[in-house]
Order: structure tokens, then sequence, then C-alpha cells
């Protein structure tokens, strides 16, 4: 079990909602970012000195532009109804923890300043000044929020925390507090063309090691394009799925498919990142600016299609907001929906039986499926409302014999977020990602229990790095955590590969 | 005319301004905001169609707090419901249209018991708030109010219906010659003291509606990730404020 200076929460056979416990959590917070991470976006360095009146006015300015944030300030009537519905929450007891609790953080202070009842009458309804304390409050909870959208779930109004998180992120942005792994990370993206700052050289050198790995284990040589003009095709995906596992094995999978199915595509050096930190921060100026780099990218090579590879929050920005964000893509073929997921694609290549499956590939394995917040609270794959939850099953299912799901109020729309979403996937808040995983690695340790299950498939870059990282920490397995991809490209036949039973003895005996 | 007449048809005029000024702006001001991004919560309709339905099933049943919890459905639901059926036989205090005065007629034998389940449902909310750890501590004072004036008002309205049998002939006529501005045909208002506490209580929650968290009225039917259509790829989106960045 991995060592950690924090206590390990207890994973219990039935999920308990935990008493209150003020203020377990305060002390969580992550670095913040220094003036040089704050400039490339257009935010200042540092606190000004008049910081209250700027954060009021930002807040003002954004109360003008978002309807989601004028309605859900109003609208909340202190049900009760999210309250025990946050993955922090139940991990760590505490109280802002809870959807409401955190949002009141924020309302607080909008009901003192633009609100008639906060003004005269601040005790009575709640209503709190703005101070140094309560800045601090709002740094370290709204950086405790992954926006996975669960509470929105459940809330009578709709009323969705991811919301509010990110316009108390954008208002500490524009005075100067904001957290270094976004910042710091978007910067790069603008610099270089990804998250990781992977340069030009460095991808084709990786992928061209990928192409080689492939042909040596399969004989069949798959190409893994870059910067390809013409081509069909422009595939965006997350750059951890350039190196880091189980991510690589995905991108493996989704060349192998493209492969079989006979098209050409391509990757793009300027848009090597489906990723759009933009969303976090909630700036809608960064999140426009990531967005646009794809859009370049698709016109500079000419491509007709775009499909964005496994990523949750990618895919929320890419199917909800690209349009808004880069379109119209009145460019690309209209026969395709722009953007396409590759679980769409794959999904439909398997229909089409253009995809040669050998399911055997995969009966080492059991296998559960982690729905990712954004895809299934956020989007949509397929022409059907709930197809994000049944394309990426039926796939699962056609490249493998043993599948199980996760008890039903923890998956579909009611999914726990892995706990390192939002922009929370940083080292610095190490005891957070591990709290917040509890609701989910006791729903996946009971299928291990009950229905032996001895992997978990993700269809997120966030996912999979913090299960990879969580995992040991409740004595599981780091590795039992996998691609879906990965899943088609173990089952899948390439056309005129070579026997891949000697393979797979030769791996066994190494 | 009594002090009190006059008092309470001065009340009730101001009241009803600041209701309906009130409502009248946040209305305006949420129609006017715009929602410069699709944020339906997932799976959602993909039609306009599916919308109105999803809408119908949150409003009239509150289907996303039943998925929530069953409790605070259960009592906040029937609070609702029986807000709704005590509200309707107020009619009989604004109008003579013949067939509502008939339909009133009618569901009154029952309807007029729901004060009950009204009080009982908020009696059970306020429970909650005061007993489970979590709801209480997001309480603040004012939630606790809203309950107290609620109940009261359910309980000084049962009363005069059940125990002093106000005059409602004389009340009916003061609230018609309210809306008429008939001012030489206004009875004195009955001093039945349920009557002159109920009376007063409603005009403070009419007052207080557009400056409380009874703005989830409106509220609720402004939430963009109810209210919008799952069509992102189809259509695109963009608010006013976006598209300035475009150029």
């Amino acid at each position: 079990m991995a060592k950690a200076d924090f206590e390990i929460p207890q994973l219990n056979e039935y999920p308990e909602v935990p008493p209150v416990v003020p203020g377990t959590m305060a002390h969580s917070k992550p670095f913040i970012a220094k003036p040089e991470f704050q400039e490339p976006l257009n935010f200042p360095g540092e606190l000004p000195d008049d910081w209250h009146d700027q954060a009021i006015d930002a807040m003002g300015d954004l109360l003008g532009k978002y309807r989601s944030l004028q309605v859900y300030l109003d609208s909340c009537v202190k049900c009760g109804a999210c309250t025990d519905k946050c993955h922090y929450y139940l991990g760590t007891n505490d109280p802002k923890n809870m959807p409401v609790g955190r949002q009141d953080l924020l309302r607080k202070v909008y009901r003192r300043y633009f609100t008639f009842a906060g003004k005269y009458f601040p005790k009575l309804v709640g209503a709190e000044d703005l101070t140094r304390e309560v800045l601090d409050d709002w740094y370290s909870y709204f950086h405790q929020c992954s926006q996975c959208r669960r509470c929105s779930v459940f809330c009578p109004y709709g009323i969705d925390t991811a919301e509010i998180s990110m316009a108390a992120r954008e208002i500490m942005d524009r005075i100067g507090v904001g957290q270094k792994y976004c910042n710091e990370i978007i910067g790069k993206v603008f610099r270089i063309g990804n998250n990781l700052g992977l340069p030009e050289m460095a991808l084709a050198d990786t992928l061209e090691g990928l192409e080689e790995d492939v042909e040596e284990e399969t004989g069949v040589a798959v190409k893994y394009p870059l910067d390809v003009k013409g081509a069909d095709i422009l595939l965006v995906t997350p750059s951890a799925d350039f190196f880091a596992e189980p991510h690589v094995d995905g991108l493996i999978g989704y060349g192998k498919v493209f492969h079989e199915a006979g098209v050409s595509w391509t990757l793009s050096s300027k848009a090597s990142e489906a990723a759009n930190f933009g969303m976090f921060i909630g700036s809608y100026e960064n999140m426009r600016r990531v967005s646009m780099r794809i859009r370049e990218a698709a016109l500079e090579l000419g491509v007709k299609r775009i499909i964005f590879g496994e990523c949750g929050h990618a895919w929320r920005v890419a199917y909800s907001f690209l349009n808004t964000l880069a379109g119209p893509f009145d460019f690309l073929d209209p026969k395709y929906p722009v953007p396409q997921h590759i679980l769409e694609f794959t999904w439909n290549e398997i229909q089409k039986g253009t995809l040669k499956i050998d399911k055997s590939g995969n009966d080492d394995m059991v296998v559960t499926f982690h729905d990712s917040c954004n895809v299934a609270r956020a989007s949509r794959m397929g022409d059907e409302p709930g197809g994000q939850f049944k394309i990426p099953r039926n796939v699962i299912k056609a490249v493998c014999d043993n599948f199980v799901d996760m008890a039903p109020e923890t998956i579909h729309e009611k999914t726990f977020c892995c706990g390192g979403g939002g922009g929370l996937l940083t080292d610095d808040l190490m005891e957070l990602r591990v709290k917040g995983a509890k609701p989910r690695m006791e729903a996946l340790r009971n299928v291990i229990q009950e229905h032996g299950v001895t992997n978990m498939a993700a269809i997120c870059a966030i996912c999979k790095s913090q299960f990879t990282k969580v995992l040991p920490y409740y004595g599981m397995d780091m590795e039992m955590i996998v691609s879906v991809h990965q899943l088609v490209s173990n089952a899948i036949v390439l056309t005129g590969q070579t026997s891949e039973d000697d393979d797979e003895s030769a791996d066994d005996a190494a | 005319m009594s002090f009190l007449t006059i008092a309470f048809a001065a009340l009730f005029y101001a009241a009803t301004i600041l209701l309906v000024v009130g409502l009248v702006r946040r209305i305006m001001l949420y129609w006017k905001t715009p929602a410069p991004l699709k944020i339906p919560t997932t799976p959602a309709p993909v039609t306009q169609g599916g919308v109105v339905l999803r809408m119908f099933r949150e409003v009239v049943f509150f289907e996303s707090l039943f998925k929530s919890t069953k409790w605070t459905w259960l009592f906040g639901w029937l609070f609702h419901v029986a807000l709704f059926a005590v509200l309707f036989r107020h009619l009989r205090y604004f109008t003579d249209i013949e067939w509502v005065m008939n339909v009133v007629a009618f569901v009154s034998p029952l309807f007029k018991y729901l004060a009950f389940a009204m009080i009982i449902g908020l009696l059970g909310l306020w429970v909650r708030r005061l007993f489970v750890d979590r709801v209480r501590y997001i309480s603040a004072p004012s939630d606790h109010l809203m309950l107290l004036l609620l109940l009261l008002i359910g309980v000084s309205g049962a009363m005069t219906t059940f125990v002093t049998h106000t005059d409602v002939v004389a009340v009916k006529q003061f609230f018609r010659a309210l809306m008429y501005f008939n001012f030489s045909e206004m009875p004195n208002l009955p001093t039945d003291p349920f009557m002159v506490v109920h009376l007063l209580l409603v005009a403070l929650l009419m007052i207080i509606f557009p400056v409380s968290k009874l703005l989830h009225v409106p509220g609720v039917f402004f939430s963009p990730t109810r209210n919008q259509v799952d069509n992102p790829r189809e259509q695109r989106h963009i608010a006013d404020w976006a598209r300035k960045l475009e150029q």
C-alpha cells in the first residue's frame, strides 16, 4: 500500500454518508501560479491593492455574462438534496465540500454585494463581506471541486456547482490568484501545443517508435501519421496518449482501428492536445484560444473530419463547446458530426464488420467500466440520449467476453468522479485526490470481491492517470486501469498479422 | 371604513406592486442574461419538445429531487402540491365566474383538508433542517424563518376554516373591491385574529418573494442545465458577447 501522511479512508461494503466535521480540508490548497504563469493567459501576476473591488467587479461582470451563475446563486433553497452527493464530501467529511456548502462560499458574497436582503439584512440571510479569509477559503475549496456535475443531476433546479467553481476561479485569476497547475499547462499549450510540452520533434520520434513497436509485435506496418496534409481525418487526442501508461495502449488501438477501416488520418503537431484546461479555470477567452488551434490545424491540413481520442473533459469541450468556440465547421464533410468521438467511429466500424475481432485477446480479464464524469453528464455519443453510456459498453462487450458493471448508483449519470478531474490532477493535492476517490474505490472493490473483476476500463486521460496513482493507496494494483481502445487493440486481428499466439507465449516467457 | 380595513387595503396594494415589479424585473434579468455555452445535464432531450417534457417532470413531479432523497422529496412535494390545491380554493375570493366557482365548490370538500398536508410537509422539512447535520449546517436564520412563516400562514388559514369560521363573504367583497378600486362598496374586514394574522403574513410573503430564495420559482425555468436542448453539434450556439470576440 502506498505511504501517506494523512489517513486513507476505509472502504465499506455499503456506502455511508459521513457526519459533518468542519474544517478537515481547510489546509488543502494547490500551489499559486507565479506571475510568469499568469501573464500568458492575460491575467495579472499578483494580488493588487484594490483586489477587493476588482473581485466584486469581476463577479458583476460574470453575473451579466452567465445566466447559469445568476440563476443558480439566486435559486438555491438549501433543501440539502446535494449534500451527500459529492465524492469530496463523502471522502473528507468537510461540509464546505458539500456542493451547497461550496456554492455558499460564493453565494454569501454575492448576497452581500448584489442582493437587497444581503445588503440590509446580512446576518439573516448568511451574507458576508469579501475578506482575505473568505478569499483564502475560495482558493482552498474551489480547488476541491472537480466540476464533475454529479450534484447537478440531483438538484431540483439543476444547480451545477461546476458553473460556480468556474466563475470563482475566473474571479481569482482576474485578481492574480491563479492556480499553478492549470495556468502553467495552458501556457504550455499556447507555447508548444500540448499540456506536456512535447515539441514537434519529440512527438514525431514517439510516433515513429510506436510504429516500430506495433510492426514488431504484429508484422503489420500500422502508421501513426503526423501533420499529413490532405488526410481525411484529424485525430485530436490528449498528449498523455503519446507515452503514459495505459494511455498509449489506447493510442495504439486507435491506429489499428483506422488502419483496418482503411481511412487516411493524421495527428497534428499544432493541435497535439485534446485537453482544454481553459474550461477548468472558467475562462471563456482562454478556452476559446485553446480551441482555435484545432480549427486552424484542420484548415491547414485540409482534413474532412475531426475525431477526438479518449479524454473526458476534452470531449465535453469538443462535443458541447467546440462548435460554439471555434465553429462553424462548414469546411468539413457535412456527412459526419463535428467532432466525433473515437468510440463512435470504432463502434460504427464494428457494426459494419470491417474489424476482425478475436475476443480471446482479452480472456485474461474481467472488465468493468468507469463512466467519466464529463462524458456521462456533459456530453453524448451517437444519436440517442444516453449513447455515452451504451457505446463504450457496446465496444467493450464486442472485444471482451467478461464485462460486469459496478453498482447502479455509481455508474451512468450517477457515476462518481475519479477524484482528479477539473484541474486537480497535481501532486500538491494528493490528499484530496486519494480521499475523493473513495466512492469509486468502494464500488470497484465490491465488484472485485463479488465478480472477480480484474480491470477497470476508462475513456479519460485524467481518470487513467488518477487511478494509476490512487489505486495503490487502497491496496489495489495500479495496472488494473486500462484504456478502452487498449481492449480493442488486444482483440483486433490486423489483416496480414503474423501468428499472434507465438508472440503471446514469448511475452509470457519474458 | 375601519382603520384595519384601510391599513390592509394599503398593505395589499403595496405588497402586490412589490411582488409584481420585483418578479418582473428578476425575470427580465434572467431572460436577458445570456447562456454562452451548452450545458444541459446529460442525458438530455435532443428536441425542444423533449425539453418541455423534462421541465414538466421537474416542475410537477420534482424528478431530480426524487432521484436524490426520498424523504425530502416526499415532504417537499406534499407541501407544494397541497399549497397549490389550497391556493386554488382561494380563487373564490377573487372571481365571480360561474364555472370557476363551481369547480372550486366541487373540489373544496377534499381540498380544504389539504391544508393539513401542507402543514405536515412543512413540519417534515423543518425536522430535516433541524436534525440532519448536513442540512442544519447549510441553514441560515432566513431558511428557518421561511418555514416558520409558511407554517404560520398555513395554520392561521386553517384556523379560519376549521375553528373560527370567518365571514368569507365579507373577505371576498373586500378583495373584489380592492381589485376594481371600488372603495365605496368596500366592506369592513372581519376582525377575526386568525384572519388578520393570515392576511398580514401573506402580504409579508408577497413582499419578500422577489428578494428571497423563493426566486427558485422562476429560476427553475431558466436553469440552463434543465432547459437546453442537447444539440451542440447540429446547431451552433453563441452568445452576443462571445460573438464580439470573433471580430
